[in-house]
């Protein structure tokens, strides 16, 4: 479980515009702006959606958003700086935990408190697993990152008096406020919280790697000897690609908690962990763009395989286990013919129009 | 006293089966520097067979010799048409495409056998502490890490598979065929991967049954060295013993973190594992 | 990035409009929710009414609950075939959940707003329903016979739409303590329970009436698959009776270690894993073709006991056995009928019962009025509570003790109780007779 070696052929411009700066007016603009302006675009673009469908789909969007700050945390780890690690969901189980004890013992605080305390205590949980790991290389950092995310969940059996064992907390946590009654609903309310903490994650994660810390793990990930020659602090900018990863997955944790009100160990299982992995991979480890394919491919390939399975007319056992074999088929397929991913077919097939314009 | 003893046994006889598999995991690595996440459900797969066969011809040994074949079969075919022309782009795909390879197989397994749970017999009688059955699990485990070191160390075999995973352009060149190794090194990996299953799978089967055996199989591969076969038994054993002392003395559910514990202790000590050699970096 | 002072600045401006955002009030504190009108009638046309329920179908807990499912969904297709419901045919959407709360909630909204479902029925599993009890009641949702055995269904103040179904683990537990302390007074208890409510709710009934005697308490995750120490340690403590608050796979991964060492207590077992056609066909399959054991698959199940509210399949006297056995011969999937099928069932069979007294004008009020404003007598052979503020579902449970060779023998007639410190006391209550269904052909 080495580096990735597709490395050099994938665009390093984490939002995936193209790497040579082109002289228009956006270019202008310092990059952090224009990744603010982006995510403006974004959260106009969910709340948008929001308008036209309805509370199950405001429930699902969360979800998406929830999934990509997961996943563009993991991204960062595993395309920049070339660390596998299975043990995501530990991360989000953190974060998700945070928030239920947040609510159910400091009811008054505000949210944005919350989830400024969850980022305190992700951070802390990233410099513990990042400082624990990292003089581990390859298979060795994706087997210890393993058993924590399969390991992590006993905590809560073992302390079920605080952290409810394999029921779990229960929370339920305030709508709109009142001003905006009766013209968002609570799960259109909560897909926008959700989104717009989403979007801010994402427009500082792209800024961070575009700038000197994504260089850093970019050459710690080509050659770690190199790297250290060239006076890149090795062991510490491992470290402080775990602590990334560990808040952006935190925070995606709160903020499930927050829209799902249940936070059980039956959600953080290995499945999360290797799925979240797995879907990043099939999105495009290149780019962030890459965690929003990932995160759709993460909420919705099993509905529309439930639907299809349904549509089928098979029998019991195809049918219930239809979804799983579509997602693996699904994975496959992507990686076989498009070994960038999702967001890397993209990429080539807007390059090949350009060409054909020019 | 006897309760220690008992608790010896218990992690002795569990940790077996995470031996076997990570000895399974440990083969592909050396043949391939790839961690198969297919390999627990290649072990579903054969085991399923087994308890097919059994059931058919009323023999378990015909199963069991059914299981091993169709671990070898599968692995080799798996990685001629599914894993090679994906492994050629980029060795993280590759470890991906396992993982997808993992759920296609469990729910195939799902659809063909059903999702509910099959009781499937132990090879020998396990009646009695350190039973005949237990006996046959550690024994089998242990004769094949012996088998495995000498053909890899002592048998053009195994030169051979070893130069095409480290140095498969050299190898070519001096007239090894890569492929060849590859797919023979998949095969022999995933027979001992059916294996596995048939030790650790009974008492009752179901399409998820691997799931935990195979967290504890990498952890066991992990801690014992991805690079010798006896270090995935040390592993294994070491991982049953460890959760089955937290389990009896502190409590089963922090069976599962005694196991992190053991990995971030040993790993901290030495990053490659117990018995791996210090190698040295290219600089 | 030249400007980093930008970079820092950035989350904090992020910090400031979230803050912004959501100033108004903690995140906690939650006023009530409005009332839900409930003289509505969603899912329901002229010719059929849709009902949903939520179930793992994958995943590891698949294997134990697949069963469920599957049996109601024979009741309603004999129901149908019947002619259904006053007129309509009853239309039951099983969704996928594998057992993963998040899902539960996922697939909940779906029913409630994409299939627009006019009741949930015996949605499955302690952690997985308690993520989706708030959201049925406040949507109007009847949620009606969730599939487990905890309190939390039995709170009409706080989920006045929610009716429980199973007889809660600690009625259970209480009935299983006096019992065992009439019965092997005396003898050194040992308990064996999965380490989530069905423990903590076992142990309060049981405490009631054991504690002196309890010589170990052991407890297992659903997760790990190993009841080694457990049972070393029970035999060690000298436990002569052990109950065993579990779920069926461990009820046969106990007996098996209990096997293999040698150790050979009297078993008394909760209705949810006293299954024992379940029990006897993993077992069998198990002991199949190893002459080297020369145990037969019954050995192991031999003079265990059972607590149980439901009728039994194995009992060849039982007339909902049969008639259950029947339906699923002709409407069911194939494969042995058991008794975790009967869970399902029954349900569906009280359900269809329920559905039909709330009348032709159906509206979710008529099915709570239904539901609230009838002693309810169903296939279960022990009272049902639904009304008067309790929602308790199955008032208590009765005792069987299996013998070899699959004979069921009832040692203890049905007694009721309640969930606190109260009596047990018997009951004089006469179960429904499938004759006397109005769907019965």
């Amino acid at each position: 479980m080495s580096q990735p070696t597709v490395r050099r052929e994938t665009p390093t411009d984490p939002v995936g515009s193209d790497p040579a700066p082109r002289h228009t007016r956006r270019s202008a603009l310092p990059l952090p702006v224009r990744h603010l302006l982006l995510a403006a675009l974004g959260l106009a673009a969910v709340a948008g959606l929001l308008l036209v469908t309805g509370d199950l789909t405001a429930l699902r969007l969360a979800a998406v958003g929830y999934t990509m700050l997961a996943v563009a945390g993991l991204q960062l780890l595993v395309g920049a700086s070339g660390q596998v690690s299975l043990g995501h969901g530990a991360f989000m189980m953190i974060g998700a935990y945070a928030m239920a004890l947040l609510v159910l013992h400091q009811p008054m605080l505000p949210l944005a408190v919350n989830l400024a305390i969850i980022v305190v205590v992700s951070v802390v949980a990233g410099i513990a697993v990042g400082a624990a790991t990292a003089r581990l290389h390859g298979p060795y950092l994706a087997g210890a990152t393993l058993i924590l995310a399969v390991g992590l969940p006993g905590l809560a059996h073992r302390y079920h008096d605080v952290l409810g064992g394999s029921n779990g907390l229960n929370i339920r946590t305030a709508g709109a406020p009142p001003f905006l009654q009766g013209l968002v609903s609570t799960s259109e309310w909560r897909a926008l919280v959700v989104w717009t903490t989403v979007v801010l994650g994402l427009a500082l994660l792209a800024t961070l790697s575009a700038g000197r810390l994504g260089r850093r793990m970019r050459a710690i990930r080509d050659d770690e000897t190199a790297a250290a020659m060239a006076g890149v602090p090795v062991g510490g900018t491992k470290v402080v690609a775990f602590v990334i990863a560990s808040t952006a997955g935190g925070l995606a944790g709160g903020l499930q908690a927050y829209v799902l009100g249940t936070v059980t160990p039956g959600s953080f299982t290995l499945v999360l962990s290797l799925t979240l992995l797995a879907a990043l991979v099939m999105g495009g480890i290149g780019s962030l763009w890459g965690a929003l394919w990932a995160a759709i491919a993460i909420v919705y390939l099993q509905i529309w395989a439930t639907d299809l399975a349904r549509a089928l007319n098979l029998s019991r056992d195809v049918e219930n286990n239809l979804p799983i074999v579509f997602f693996g088929v699904v994975l496959i397929l992507v990686l076989r013919f498009w070994p960038l991913g999702v967001h890397g077919a993209l990429h080539s097939l807007r390059a090949r129009l350009r060409a054909r314009e020019s | 006293m006897t309760h220690f003893i008992n608790l010896t046994l218990n992690g002795l006889a569990s940790g077996a089966g995470y031996a076997a598999l990570a000895l399974s995991l440990v083969i592909i690595y050396q043949a391939t520097r790839l961690v198969n996440f297919a390999q627990p459900a290649l072990a579903l797969l054969s085991v399923y067979t087994a308890y097919t066969v059994t059931q058919l011809t009323g023999s378990y040994w015909v199963g069991f010799a059914a299981a091993l074949t169709v671990g070898l079969v599968v692995g080799a075919l798996v990685e001629r048409v599914i894993i090679r022309p994906i492994a050629r782009t980029s060795q993280l795909n590759a470890i991906i495409v396992t993982l997808g390879l993992l759920l296609v197989i469990q729910g195939v397994v799902g659809m063909v056998w059903g999702n509910e749970q099959h009781g499937f017999r132990y090879a020998f009688d396990y009646v009695g502490r350190f039973a005949p059955s237990d006996v046959f699990a550690l024994a089998s485990v242990g004769g094949v890490a012996l088998l495995l070191f000498l053909v890899y160390r002592f048998t053009p075999l195994g030169l051979r598979m070893r130069a095409a995973a480290f140095r498969p352009e050299a190898a070519r060149l001096s007239g090894v065929k890569v492929g060849l190794m590859l797919t023979v090194g998949w095969g022999i990996a995933s027979l001992i991967g059916a294996l596995a299953g048939m030790l650790a799978g009974p008492p009752f089967l179901s399409p998820n049954v691997f799931d935990v055996v195979f967290v504890f199989g990498i952890t066991a591969a992990v801690v014992g060295g991805l690079d010798n076969p006896f270090g995935a038994v040390v592993g294994g054993l070491l991982i049953g013993l460890g959760m089955s002392y937290v389990s009896g003395y502190v409590g089963p559910e922090l069976a599962t973190l005694s196991a992190l514990v053991i990995v971030v202790l040993v790993l901290s000590v030495r990053p490659d594992g117990i018995l791996s050699r210090p190698t040295a970096r290219k600089v | 990035m030249r400007p980093r002072t930008r970079t820092r600045a950035l989350p904090a401006l992020g910090l400031a409009l979230i803050m912004f955002l959501t100033a108004c009030g903690g995140a906690g504190e939650v006023g009530d929710g409005a009332d839900v009108d409930l003289d509505v009638a969603p899912g329901v046309t002229d010719d059929a009414v849709v009902i949903g329920s939520h179930q793992p179908l994958t995943g590891p807990a698949a294997p134990g609950y697949l069963a469920v499912s599957q049996g109601a969904a024979a009741v309603f297709d004999h129901v149908n075939a019947q002619g259904g419901v006053n007129g309509r045919s009853i239309d039951y959407r099983v969704e996928d959940d594998a057992y993963d709360p998040s899902q539960t909630i996922d697939v909940t909204r779906q029913l409630v707003i994409e299939d627009e479902i006019f009741a949930m029925v015996g949605g499955l599993g302690t952690p997985t329903h308690s993520g989706v009890l708030d959201y049925l009641n406040e949507e109007g949702v009847p949620d009606i016979f969730p599939s487990s055995g905890a309190l939390a269904w039995n709170n009409p103040d706080e989920h006045p739409l929610t009716y429980g179904w199973q007889t809660d683990y600690t009625k259970e537990a209480k009935i299983q303590g006096a019992y065992i302390a009439e019965h092997f007074a005396g003898q050194g208890v040992g308990y064996l329970y999965q380490n989530d409510d069905i423990g903590e709710d076992s142990q309060a009934g049981l405490d009631q009436y054991l504690t002196d005697d309890v010589v170990a308490r052991q407890h297992y995750e659903s997760e790990v698959a190993d009841l080694s120490s457990q049972m070393a340690e029970l035999e060690r403590s000298g436990a002569e009776v052990v109950v065993c608050s579990c779920i069926p796979a461990f009820v046969a991964l106990g007996m098996l270690e209990a096997a293999r060492i040698g150790y050979e207590p009297q078993w008394m077992v909760s209705s949810i894993g006293g299954d024992t056609t379940t029990l006897q066909a993993l077992l069998a399959e198990f002991t199949q073709d190893t002459d080297a054991e020369g145990v037969p698959a019954d050995t192991f199940l031999d003079d265990m006991l059972i607590t149980t509210y439901m009728p039994r399949v194995e009992d060849e006297d039982d007339e909902w056995g049969r008639f259950f056995l029947a339906i699923y011969e002709e409407y069911g999937e194939g494969g042995p009928v058991t008794n975790t099928h009967v869970f399902g069932m029954t349900q569906a069979v009280m359900f269809a019962q329920v559905l039909m007294s709330a009348g032709e004008d159906l509206t979710r009020r008529s099915l709570i009025e239904a539901m609230d404003e009838q002693e309810w007598r169903g296939p279960g052979s022990v009272p049902f509570s639904s009304s008067d503020g309790d929602h308790g579902g199955h008032e208590g449970v009765y005792v069987v003790q299996y013998q070899e060779g699959g004979a069921i023998e009832m040692v203890q007639e049905p007694r009721v109780t309640d969930r606190e410190g109260g009596a047990i006391e018997e009951t004089d209550f006469e179960p429904l007779m499938p004759e006397e269904l109005p769907f019965h052909d």
